[in-house]
């Protein structure tokens, strides 16, 4: 594939790099400007539906450029948070601060499904992602840039049909990217694809982070992803935050290591040991 | 993958080859039969004239002019018909599929003519307009309107929810977000309602124009008959049969154009 797409593609800037290639972090750090991450404070968050009271008073303050993974059972609350973090769906109490005023291109979410546009190519997809600036002059430049972070700068006037899952869920990353959100919040992003590919996209995103600078919130029901990637782990029980765990380990981190083992058996006990007790 | 790539290509493009003449050989077979069975007797050409006498009648109305007429005639009226009864159709499905208040005005009533067979009208259709023009274009607008409106609406009312959240949280505007979301994720059903609606023209058009009209294929072939001249009957039934197989490619061509992103329409 890598051959033929080169044959019709001219060696562009960005069809010459190949996907992490070192070269391509050189130019990234070169970059003048480095936006950082927008700190949040949450204060007796609360949302039901209905009968069904899903978040019961949620407080907590995450630092500007911290990664913060949500973890709890199924149906516990971490879309819910997510979206209400998002700007997604109104709180029925308490509130959601960003230390900045903000704009809607600031804060951006991935979903466990891409949400492509099957019917725009691969660019104009990324382009998407600039909201507001999406007509610019340089959005074509902005979107091949993005693409080219994520590795995929030679697939650009794909149909996103023809891309793998990983492929699609990197494209939705560019997407979300291109606008140099300040706070990414991911909904299980990585919870459709095959184990390989899974620890290929932590990369990415642990790599892009460290990159971009923002604050990253991300929901995952897999504690081992969780450890891996994040500084500080929540575990939200019955409504609220159960458990905040730090993360020490260095970075980039060791997958398997005996620490990261450790904390993610202790998480999964506070997990089951609700368990025992229903 | 490249390898599999440059090795299931040519086979590909080798397919629809074969295929265009392979989907010949029975419509030549049958009218080679035909003529076969015309000429050795079996069948009178009083109950059915060979192919060779009907192309031979064909050759002499164009001679005179009266077939490129009465051909003109007919598709200028399905076409005015299609395209005022398919704007008004789609206008409609794209109120109802993106306005609540206009569905919960409009959607039950029209369901209920829906099941008025548009036909049924034809006498009172003519009691409204006499055997004018404007009868003809009626009927056939009337049976292109309903496949037109209720696939637009499905269509509109099935675009995944979840792009449409995505257009909004990426700051679409109502504008943006139906040119570049909702009508792109409605085409495909639009394109059935649309291939629906060929169909039912062409059947309104011939119904229409055998009772009512004084000119066109329809009233042609119904001259014919009052002539016993069956070659002329088989001729037109056979340009209308022309026709449609025209409009249904014509469409199919539209269709592989605009919806090259969809996955059924891929080539490689
Ligand atoms: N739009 C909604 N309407 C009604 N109930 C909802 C809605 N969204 C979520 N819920 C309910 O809220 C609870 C939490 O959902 P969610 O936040 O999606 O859980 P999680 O992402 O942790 O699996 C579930 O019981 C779910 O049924
Ligand atoms: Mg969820």
């Amino acid at each position: 594939m890598q051959t033929a797409l080169r044959t019709i593609l001219p060696e562009t800037e960005f069809g010459s790099r190949a996907n992490f290639a070192p070269h391509a972090r050189v130019a990234r750090e070169e970059r003048p400007t480095q936006i950082s991450g927008l700190p949040l404070g949450i204060r007796g968050l609360r949302k039901s539906y209905g009968d069904n009271e899903v978040l019961r008073g949620i407080d907590l303050h995450i630092p500007s450029g911290q990664f913060v993974a949500i973890v709890g059972k199924s149906g516990c609350g971490k879309s819910t948070l997510l979206r209400l973090i998002a700007g997604l769906e109104k709180s029925d109490a308490g509130s959601v601060s960003f230390g900045d005023e903000i704009q809607a291109e600031d804060i951006r979410v991935m979903f466990q499904e891409p949400r492509l546009l099957p019917w725009a190519r691969v660019l104009s997809n990324v382009e998407v992602g600039l909201g507001r600036d999406r007509s610019s002059t340089d959005a074509h430049v902005r979107a091949e840039k993005a693409l080219a972070e994520v590795g995929l700068a030679d697939k650009r006037d794909q149909w996103p049909s023809v891309l793998s899952g990983g492929q699609k869920q990197r494209v939705a990353l560019a997407r979300a990217l291109v606008s140099r959100p300040r706070v990414l919040a991911f909904d299980e992003p990585l919870g459709a694809l095959d184990a390989l590919t899974r620890i290929s996209m932590q990369r990415l995103l642990e790599r892009v982070w460290r990159d971009q600078g923002f604050t990253a919130i991300l929901v995952t029901h897999d504690v081992a992803e969780a450890v891996a990637l994040a500084d500080r782990v929540l575990v939200i029980e019955e409504g609220r935050i159960a458990h905040d765990v730090v993360v020490n380990a260095g970075r980039p981190r060791e997958r398997g290591s005996a620490e990261l083992a450790g904390l993610e058996g202790s998480i999964l006990n506070h997990l089951l040991s609700g368990d025992d007790r229903t | 993958m490249s390898v599999i790539d440059s090795v299931s290509l040519p086979r590909n493009f080798r397919l629809p080859r074969v295929d265009g003449l392979v989907q010949w050989i029975v419509p030549l077979a049958i009218v080679a039969l035909w003529q076969i069975a015309c000429v050795t007797g079996l069948v009178p050409t009083r109950v059915l004239p060979a192919p060779s006498d009907v192309a031979l009648a064909g050759w002499k109305l164009l001679l005179s002019g009266e077939l490129i007429r009465n051909i003109w005639v007919s598709f200028w009226r399905a076409s005015i018909g299609f395209l005022i009864g398919g704007s008004i159709g789609f206008a409609f499905g794209l109120g109802n599929g993106l306005s609540q208040l206009s569905a919960k005005l409009t959607d039950t009533t029209l369901q209920m003519v829906r099941n008025v067979p548009h036909l049924a009208l034809i006498p009172l259709v003519i009691l409204w307009f006499g055997i004018d023009e404007s009868a003809k274009l009626f009927l056939v607008a009337l049976g292109v309107f309903f496949p037109i409106y209720l696939n637009t609406l499905h269509g509109i009312r099935t675009v995944d929810p979840q792009l449409i959240e995505m257009g909004r949280i990426y700051g679409m505007t109502d504008s943006e977000l139906f040119r570049r979301v909702i009508f792109p994720g409605a085409l495909p059903s639009i394109f059935v309602g649309i291939r629906f609606a060929l169909g039912i023209m062409w059947l309104t058009l011939i119904v229409a124009e055998t009772i009512a009209a004084s000119s066109g294929l329809g009233y042609m072939a119904m001259q014919a008959r009052e002539f016993m001249l069956i070659d002329v009957v088989v001729l037109s039934i056979l340009i209308y049969a022309l026709l449609g197989k025209l409009a249904d490619s014509a469409s199919r061509v539209l269709e592989r154009a605009t919806l090259s992103w969809h996955p059924a329409f891929q080539k490689n």
